[in-house]
């Protein structure tokens, strides 16, 4: 269960206002709208508890600032490796020891890595929430990295690689036009890691980014469910508590330079059916940019995906799947919680025969349309009834609260923000999503690019009945 | 900006077979209480009152999977796509646009036995009463349109292709008929390229006529309704549907009679391995031995053998598990995993010596007992959300398995021991007798 997931892109709709001023008195405790309470421990480390007593079972997350943007060349792939080491074991619970715990205990376990950060979670019976966090609290400090399992690990990352990225053409192709995309933003690199940096990572990398990145003063502790805020307090305090905070280092900015006219990169490979993604740089949610003037333009986004691709009567659909018929799928998408810039992007699959030039101009149409028209009120009413309806259906899953206050405050906003999402989203106009669309959606800012299908030699069943060998 | 969190997190298989041996697990503390009725034209409805959350699913279910396809494949699936392309005069996109202006979600699916019609709704009447005129007109007026029809085909030869580029799914389809042969579930749920080329609409249309029928179908309801309007609610979707008449049988699986071995070339990074044969049935008499057998094997994730001596002990893979199917005839047992081209022997003979010292052996009483309060004590997760108890009552319902299922789940698990394990798994897995397909570099 241990499973160690990636998570490639974060889309998830988050987004929120307001500011809390933490002091390192405690326990500051502060509530936001739908009852997230909030508490710090001396040595820096936040906790978050959401009460939920739907059913006695907990959900224990913890975040860590760090991720694969705060990598460097050469050493790609190091916090998602560093992410397998945390289940290698510490001396007081040996490897595997954790897990075992968790299962006889009737829990299930899991991580993820991200651009922004590194998650490890429990979900578990509320009355074992105490067992996670004493594990947890001493992983956080007492990892043992030892050079034999190591080199064990990094085999099994690497068919991560291979079984995520490598032999699937559309995401080998998405790893391409990421890295093509951004000049010298961080997220031009792909989570995963790029393979000769995996060959050459030591024990060493990674034990020596657990040393930098893993203190109490750089986690976020997020429960949620049938429990009570204060006791959850009080067992953080009793197990994280007495760990020691460390001096964590300043990112360096690495803000994306600007983009001097489209870019454009033709993945070839073998392959069956073309894809196109194309990728418009636009703006993100900075705690500066929280409740300040041009915040409106973030949600404008959002809305501006709505109005191309949410659900089945928006104009993706409407116009290229259904009405032209030349794509059998086409999404949009845009989300303003991460740390650095990032891309809106269109992506697609050509019906058969359709010319992967033809469905780009027809995309570029789109986007045209609404850059010279405003979009009708009922299309703008069903994007946002589909948003305030969401935010309903979200609260069937626990884990999702916890990942979305867990998530902003990891990337340095406001946790307090997602209470005010749906509103900034219903105050968005027409006006505002056609001005963003002629903002952003830009040539100047577009990258573009191609999957361009080669034969797959040998492996047509249909075509070479010679390369299949039924019977022993 | 709805709906991006499935796009955003990347699963992997051992996930996914986790989660399917989940759908069947278990009940200790309140089981929710299921209130089940039929209605005047026989379908049978089971219901869980939910009142945290303003929301409602409404789901109906057909035995209409694509083991009815009869020789058509991908003609369940794409039935079951076209009911909301048309229906009572409404094109597709005032369909969607009927949905949408109330942010209610139109669900569809179709696998091997059941297919799905469904909707989920904010619970507020003016939007529930949209959200259910609009389910019970796709589900009861669909108007299957011709140039609707084309296109839909012509999305589903598409992603023909696109299993065409995918080792694992050549691997898959590959394995599903190497075990079934000639049955039902042989055959790709979505359909093979002579198979989309042969369909016509109205080998769709007589599909809809002959099993879309009240006598075929079963609802499941959980949400922030009252009893009665629940009764309302299911009236006004399935009263129109004409009684029609229940299914015939599903023929018999045929239980392997020999090993078969398939190797498909392919210019992969890694190997794609299937490892596996005949396995077990919904009300299977050995379902439960069957079902605990597999946890410690491969069916716990880190706390299974195939992953401690594969991925922890070798480092040979990723993803390595091990799951039973259980459908409504006898389905799969698949042991599956991935590695470089350079490890593919090596691989398959451990898994091999794994799966037969475990027939042979059995799993020790330790293995056993902290499988067994994995999955006691883990039973109030896999019920604690609305979608969760739709999943299950889901299955209830189609299945036929008592209304105390998950009250009984429990005992049925605990009642399992190491004897019992050891007798399933002698007369039901035969090491000897494993299909494997092998996809990747040769």
């Amino acid at each position: 269960m241990k499973l160690k997931l990636i998570i490639a892109a974060v889309a998830v709709s988050t987004l929120v206002l307001g500011w809390i001023l933490f002091d390192s008195e405690e326990p500051l405790k502060e509530q936001s709208k739908d009852g997230v309470q909030s508490f710090q421990l001396s040595n820096g480390m936040k906790v978050l508890v959401i009460e939920n007593h739907r059913a006695p079972v907990v959900v224990s997350q913890i975040w860590y600032k760090v991720g694969a943007s705060y990598e460097h060349d050469g050493i790609t792939g190091v916090s998602h490796v560093l992410e397998h080491m945390m289940f290698k074991g510490t001396k007081k619970h040996p490897a595997g020891e954790f897990s075992d715990i968790v299962a006889a205990n009737g829990g299930e376990e899991n991580a993820f890595t991200g651009q922004d950060y590194t998650a490890y979670f429990q979900k578990i019976a509320n009355d074992r929430l105490e067992l996670c966090l004493e594990m947890e609290a001493d992983r956080m400090r007492n990892t043992i990295f030892e050079e034999k399992e190591f080199l064990k690990e990094i085999e099994v990352v690497k068919e991560e690689r291979r079984l995520r990225t490598d032999d699937k053409p559309t995401a080998l192709t998405y790893e391409r036009f990421n890295a093509v995309a951004y000049t010298n933003s961080p997220y031009r690199r792909p989570i995963v890691g790029w393979m000769e940096d995996l060959d050459t990572l030591t024990v060493d990398d990674a034990r020596e980014w657990y040393e930098t990145w893993y203190a109490p003063n750089n986690a976020t502790l997020v429960v949620a469910g049938d429990v009570d805020a204060n006791d959850v307090y009080r067992l953080a305090k009793q197990y994280f508590g007495q760990l020691s905070a460390s001096v964590i280092p300043e990112l360096k900015p690495r803000h994306e330079a600007k983009q001097y006219g489209t870019q454009r990169l033709t993945v070839e490979l073998p392959a069956k059916i073309p894809y196109l993604i194309m990728g418009y740089k636009v703006p993100v949610m900075t705690p500066e940019s929280v409740n300040g003037e041009a915040e409106w333009e973030l949600y404008a986004l959002e809305v501006l995906a709505g109005v191309l691709d949410g659900g089945n009567s928006a104009r993706f659909s409407k116009n290229l799947v259904r009405g032209q018929e030349i794509a059998t799928s086409a999404s949009a998408g845009y989300n303003m919680s991460s740390r650095h810039e990032t891309l809106f992007t269109l992506s697609a699959i050509p019906n058969d025969g359709v010319e992967i030039d033809v469905l780009e101009f027809a995309l570029r149409e789109e986007v045209s349309m609404i850059q010279s028209q405003l979009p009708d009120d009922e299309e703008l009413e069903r994007v946002k009834a589909q948003v305030v309806a969401a935010q309903v259906y979200q609260q069937d899953s626990t884990f999702y609260q916890a990942m979305k206050v867990g998530m902003l405050d990891t990337i340095g906003l406001p946790w307090q923000m997602k209470d005010d999402y749906v509103a900034k989203i219903l105050s968005v106009t027409a006006l505002q999503v056609q001005q963003v669309a002629n903002k952003y959606l830009i040539d100047e800012s577009l990258t573009v690019a191609v999957l361009n299908p080669l034969p797959i030699e040998n492996g047509d069943k249909e075509t070479m009945p010679a390369g299949v060998n039924h019977g022993q | 900006m709805v709906n991006k969190m499935s796009k955003a997190l990347l699963f992997n298989k051992r996930v996914l077979a986790f989660l399917s041996l989940v759908m069947v697990s278990s009940v200790s503390f309140a089981t929710p209480t299921i209130q089940t009725w039929q209605t005047a034209n026989g379908v049978k409805v089971l219901f869980v009152p939910a009142n945290e959350i303003p929301m409602l699913d409404v789901r109906v279910v057909f035995d209409a999977g694509s083991a009815r396809d009869n020789g058509l494949s991908g003609l369940a699936v794409l039935t079951n796509g076209l009911l909301s392309e048309g229906a009572a005069g409404k094109s597709s996109q005032e369909i969607a646009e009927i949905f949408e202006s109330v942010g209610a979600q139109i669900e569809y699916d179709a696998g091997r036995d059941m297919a799905v019609v469904g909707v989920r709704s904010l619970t507020e009447s003016r939007y529930l009463s949209t959200a259910v005129k609009g389910l019970t007109e796709v589900l009861t007026q669909p108007d299957f349109p011709q140039d609707a029809f084309q296109r839909e085909l012509n999305r589903m030869k598409v992603s023909v292709k696109a299993r065409q580029q995918s080792p694992s799914a050549l691997a898959s389809e590959a394995f599903d008929k190497a075990v079934f042969g000639e049955h039902p579930y042989a055959f790709p749920v979505s359909g093979t390229k002579s198979s989309l080329e042969k369909m016509t609409l109205s080998d769709v249309q007589e599909f809809y006529n002959k099993y879309y029928v009240a006598s075929n179908a079963t609802v499941a309801i959980v949400g922030n309704v009252e009893r009665w309007q629940a009764e309302e609610i299911v009236k006004a979707v399935v009263s129109s549907l004409p009684v029609g008449q229940k299914v015939t049988d599903l023929p018999q699986v045929k239980p392997l009679t020999a090993a078969k071995k398939i190797v498909i070339d392919y210019p992969s990074a890694q190997t794609h391995i299937f490892v596996g044969q005949t396995g077990v049935k919904r009300g299977d008499e050995d379902y439960f031995s069957l079902y605990v057998a597999n946890h410690p094997f491969g069916g716990s994730g880190f706390a299974s053998r195939l992953v401690e001596v594969i991925r922890e002990d070798k480092g040979l893979a990723y993803s390595v598990y091990s799951y039973f199917t259980p459908l409504r005839e006898i389905g799969l047992f698949t042991m599956g995993m991935q590695t470089k081209t350079e490890q593919t022997q090596q691989a398959l003979s451990l898994l091999d010596q794994e799966l037969r010292k475990y027939v042979d052996n059995g799993p020790d009483e330790e293995e056993l007992a902290d499988s067994l309060s994995n999955i006691t004590g883990g039973f109030p997760l896999k019920i604690d959300g609305n979608s969760k108890l739709l999943g299950y009552i889901s299955m209830i319902g189609f299945y036929d398995m008592p209304i105390d299922y998950l009250d009984n789940f429990l005992d049925n698990v605990k009642a399992i021991d190491v004897n019992k394990v050891n007798d399933a798994l002698t007369r039901r897995v035969h090491p000897d007798k494993m299909v494997t397909v092998i996809v990747g570099k040769q």
